[in-house]
């Protein structure tokens, strides 16, 4: 299954909520706000570390780019653009959208 | 691939809106199809025609008619969540007594049967919201 | 563009729900998609997760908010068929709830079974 998440880890416990169902080599893709979770030295950080070992994470690069982190990613998040998008969500059997 | 999109928010507001529309041109470029986008809760406010953004942004709802319009796209507001909100076409000002109707070009108002329908009859839904 | 609906196996649809009642419209306006979408004999399924188990509460009075109580809608589920209704249950523990304290019966399940039931579905409406 492919997850997406749309809103920052640090006001909202939205990602919190998706890692904890994100299956076993389930895919989250982070969009809008949700791209905060991509960045390093943060206070979730060592979360979405321990996230990627049990499933991929992306983060949507236009998203990523228009809120200056381009810089600031960690190891291991593969950006996408919006054509990298649709073809995650033609590759996993359901979209799981985490509002 | 068939893909359905639901679009939960208005314009400008959320990111939501400007999200789905990225995502469907990239489908429609891949030469993937989009069975329907439908706009539920303020989703609706997608389709008034009465926006005027300023020059210098994006105009939303233009942009949501005009690749329609390219594209033959089936754009659906919920009409309960579109009398809700004060989102009207003509038949449905007449049939309420109202002086006006506010509906852009391309979409259609419709019940949210057309919503499961997306979803059956589509490969992939995905939801934009807030 | 109306065309002819459903002549096919029913797919899994699943609608999540984790925003509370009354603050936002979603949680209403969601419930609203079940009871039409009910008449299309698809496999439903509805999850409450987070802030959206607060939705099946008991005891909703809404006479001062001057606003439609539709927990009621809730106990119509079952003549629509719409039976598997799964409740996330941190979710009910972390708000001090319990299983009696709903309006309808549900089944408490777990996160790796409410992952399992998740990963079998065809369309997840979230709202």
């Amino acid at each position: 299954m492919l997850h997406t998440v749309n809103k920052s880890p640090f006001e909202n416990s939205t990602l919190e909520s998706c890692l904890k169902f994100a299956g076993q080599g389930s895919a989250v893709l982070l969009i809008e706000d949700g791209v905060y979770a991509a960045t390093r030295d943060t206070a979730v950080s060592k979360l979405v570390q321990q996230a990627l070992k049990r499933v991929s994470i992306y983060a949507l690069k236009p998203d990523v780019e228009a809120r200056g982190m381009q810089d600031r990613l960690m190891d291991g998040v593969r950006l996408v653009d919006y054509e990298g998008f649709v073809d995650l969500v033609a590759e996993h059997n359901a979209v799981q959208s985490w509002l | 691939m068939k893909f359905s999109i639901l679009v939960n928010e208005g314009p400008y507001t959320h990111a939501a809106s400007d999200t789905a529309y990225q995502f469907a041109k990239a489908a429609l470029a891949k030469g993937h199809e989009i069975y329907r986008i439908f706009f539920y809760h303020d989703g609706v406010h997608n389709g008034t025609r009465l926006t005027v953004p300023p020059q210098d942004d994006r105009n939303i709802v233009k942009r949501w008619s005009d690749l329609a319009a390219k594209h033959q796209l089936d754009l659906v507001v919920c009409i309960a969540a579109a009398q809700r909100r004060g989102l009207m076409d003509a038949a449905e000002a007449k049939r309420h007594g109202k002086d006006a109707d506010n509906i852009a070009p391309g979409f259609r108002i419709s019940g949210l049967g057309q919503l499961i329908e997306a979803g059956i009859q589509a490969d992939r839904l995905v939801v934009f919201g807030g | 563009m109306v065309e002819e609906t459903t002549g096919g196996v029913a797919k899994k649809f699943l609608y999540v729900n984790r925003r509370a009642p009354y603050g936002t419209i979603y949680a209403l306006e969601s419930l609203e998609v079940v009871l039409i979408g009910a008449a299309f004999e698809q496999d439903v399924s509805l999850a409450f997760l987070g802030d959206g188990v607060y939705q099946l509460a008991r005891n909703q009075d809404t006479k001062g908010l001057e606003v439609k109580n539709f927990s009621p809608a809730f106990r119509a589920l079952e003549d629509y068929d719409v039976t598997k209704i799964y409740v996330e249950k941190e979710a009910l523990e972390a708000r001090g709830l319990s299983e009696s304290d709903l309006v309808v019966s549900v089944e408490v399940v777990s996160a790796q079974r409410m992952t399992e039931i998740m990963e079998g579905q065809d369309v997840i409406l979230s709202f």
